[in-house]
């Protein structure tokens, strides 16, 4: 890897007795779309937070753009564009007096101020609601306008926390191929967190934390080698006993996910007919698929991402988004 | 998803951090968005005429006609001055002193809905934001309270090019000092919970001893005198009053009857002015202290 201008070693936050973050490395290369995937509460945030010089770690090293976050956070902030969880746009400005407020607050110069603010709010397809005020404007298009903001200042890299939250999952996609688009033309590394599996896939590396520890890393293809081919789910009525003749008589470890057994086989079309012909409890139903980011996290940390997915926050949330970020803003 | 070719490539990156540069642009931007947001708000500015509306014309005049009918004028015998027109100055007072403090109770609303946090991780001084707070509540209060005016012919106050003009650094100056206070106070509050309790035990209490609504001479009991006296916006509003009925023609020993005195002195309008100042200032430091302890 080039010169990595994220770079993490032995990271460790602690809050009283609570361990946040429990040792973490890690590296990441100039150009880079980097997801952090994880539960809530699996050290995401706080990691996040550290990096952009929100908070301080309790031990550790962390660098960005070429500076320490404890010891030069000034320089690290002057680097780095961030698009923050909860929405944080002044409704009652329009998409272009937020970006000119950001514009000022980062010291572009006059000369190019106006020509910037063009180009990001272009790059983000808000150029014709640029007069409007944020209150008009859709979650969609205040992430949009995020984004831009978060660019504006010619960034190294672009920290995004949870930046799909509770959008539709249509405008959650729109917003990856907006986040693309804007690596490619601002030749900038994205660090992005998140709890959908399936956004990881537009991620060139992951990292998948649970508990304060990272459980894997590497690019969406390598994690998926690491659960064994195809992923089978049976419904029966009878499923411990289910369970005790795939061991004993296939040889398969299943698991037990929402009333169904999922085992991993190498080779889903020779494993059905078998199936049928081996096992003496009733099947009601069998599928079979290519393993997902979910079957690589079930497998690692033996529990289903989705089951913590939605704490009672995230619902506050997106009613809060859907309501246009709370009230009279 | 658009394809048009953008005119500047990713090139001018990681300028060397100017943090004083940066911090001047931050309080003059910051100060910007409050008045933009001001203004984008008109009805808050017919609004707020509604409660010093009500303090003139009923409240003022009621008091009047019972003043008038025991006592005749206020200010001694002989005197045609009327309550509503001892009040008027007050009320442009009580104008500057509630709406610079809602001014600066803003970023309590800030933090809550994030836009605070776009402020607070920018490469600048955190004093920016104390600062730009102050002088945006400020000036939101120094136009408020100039709104107020507009009553001046209904109560019969004569108003005078040069009276206007010195009336102008004078509201400002007070509200500058309100507008610190409300910026320290809200510096350290964390959620609009609070602001119940600044209304109740900070800005009621300021108004009622300020002298808006009474005179505040020795007849006062001795410890309501005291705390007259501590009351910042007692000099705010002698010193509005002072310009007021002067500039309407209100005889000369009528004006120094309601003068504010300090152990038997009469404090003179440049005190009056300083101790604004000094209050200002010694408040937006505490402002600056607020936002330095790190979020």
């Amino acid at each position: 890897m080039p010169q990595p201008v994220i770079s993490v070693r032995d990271l460790v936050k602690t809050y009283g007795k609570v361990e946040a973050v429990r040792g973490i490395d890690l590296d990441v290369g100039p150009g880079e779309i980097f997801g952090f995937l994880g539960p809530n509460g699996a050290g995401k945030s706080t990691t996040i937070s550290i990096l952009c010089t929100l908070i301080r770690p309790t031990s550790g090293v962390a660098e960005v753009a070429g500076f320490d976050v404890s010891r030069d956070p000034s320089a690290v902030r002057a680097r780095i564009g961030l698009v923050f969880q909860d929405p944080s746009l002044d409704g009652q400005l329009t998409g272009r007096e937020n970006l000119e407020f950001h514009a000022y607050l980062y010291g572009l110069p006059a000369a190019t101020r106006k020509q910037r603010i063009d180009d990001a709010l272009a790059i983000v397809d808000l150029a014709d609601r640029a007069g409007s005020t944020v209150l008009t404007y859709s979650g969609g298009m205040r992430r949009r306008l995020e984004i831009a903001r978060g660019i504006l200042h010619y960034p190294q890299i672009l920290f995004l926390d949870e930046p799909t939250l509770g959008l539709d999952p249509q405008t959650r996609n729109n917003i990856w191929e907006y986040l693309h688009t804007v690596r490619t033309r601002e030749h900038i590394t994205i660090f992005m967190t998140t709890h959908y599996m399936d956004e990881a896939e537009f991620c060139d590396r992951i990292a998948i934390i649970d508990q304060g520890k990272i459980v894997a890393l590497g690019t969406p293809a390598e994690l998926k080698t690491k659960v064994g081919g195809d992923v089978v789910t049976i419904i029966t009525p009878d499923m411990h006993v289910a369970a005790d003749q795939l061991r004993s008589v296939m040889d398969l470890e299943s698991t037990q996910v929402d009333g169904t057994l999922r085992v991993e086989v190498s080779d889903s079309a020779s494993f059905v007919p078998r199936l049928f012909s081996e096992l003496t409890v009733p099947i009601s139903s069998v599928s079979a698929r290519r393993p997902s980011l979910d079957d690589v996290f079930l497998k690692l940390t033996g529990r289903e991402i989705r089951e913590q997915a939605n704490t009672s926050l995230d619902t506050m949330r997106r009613m809060g988004r859907m309501w246009g970020g709370g009230g009279r803003r | 998803m658009s394809d048009q070719v953008l005119s500047t490539p990713a090139v001018p990156r990681a300028q060397t951090v100017n943090i004083r540069g940066a911090t001047l642009r931050a309080i003059i931007i910051i100060w910007r968005r409050d008045l933009i947001r001001y203004w984008r708000d008109r009805m808050r500015v017919i609004g707020s005429l509604a409660q010093p509306i009500l303090f003139l014309f009923v409240f003022g005049s009621g008091l009047s006609s019972a003043l008038r009918g025991s006592t005749g004028g206020l200010g001694g015998a002989g005197s045609s001055l009327q309550y509503v027109q001892f009040i008027f100055p007050g009320i442009i007072g009580m104008s500057v002193l509630f709406t610079s403090i809602f001014g600066a109770m803003s970023i309590v609303w800030d933090r809550e809905f994030g836009f605070l946090k776009e402020v607070l991780v920018a490469p600048i001084h955190r004093s920016a934001v104390a600062i730009g707070k102050t002088l945006g509540g400020a000036s939101q209060a120094m136009i408020q309270g100039l709104v107020i005016l507009v009553l001046a012919p209904l109560v019969g106050v004569k108003l005078t090019v040069v009276g206007v003009v010195e009336l102008i650094p004078a509201i400002f100056l007070f509200a500058f000092a309100l507008s610190a206070l409300g910026v320290a106070v809200a510096a350290r509050m964390r959620t609009m919970q609070g602001f119940q309790v600044v209304m109740n035990f900070l800005m009621m209490p300021m108004f009622f001893l300020a002298g808006a609504l009474f005179p505040l001479t020795g007849n006062l009991p001795a410890w309501l005198l005291v705390l007259t006296r501590l009351d910042p916006a007692s000099y705010g509003i002698d010193c509005l009053r002072r310009i007021v009925l002067t500039m309407s023609g209100v005889p000369s020993q009528v004006v120094h009857g309601f003068e504010v005195t300090l152990f038997g002195w009469t404090v003179s309008l440049w005190v009056e002015l300083a101790v604004l100042v000094a209050f200002g200032l010694l408040m937006m430091g505490l402002g600056v202290y607020g936002f330095r302890q790190r979020d």
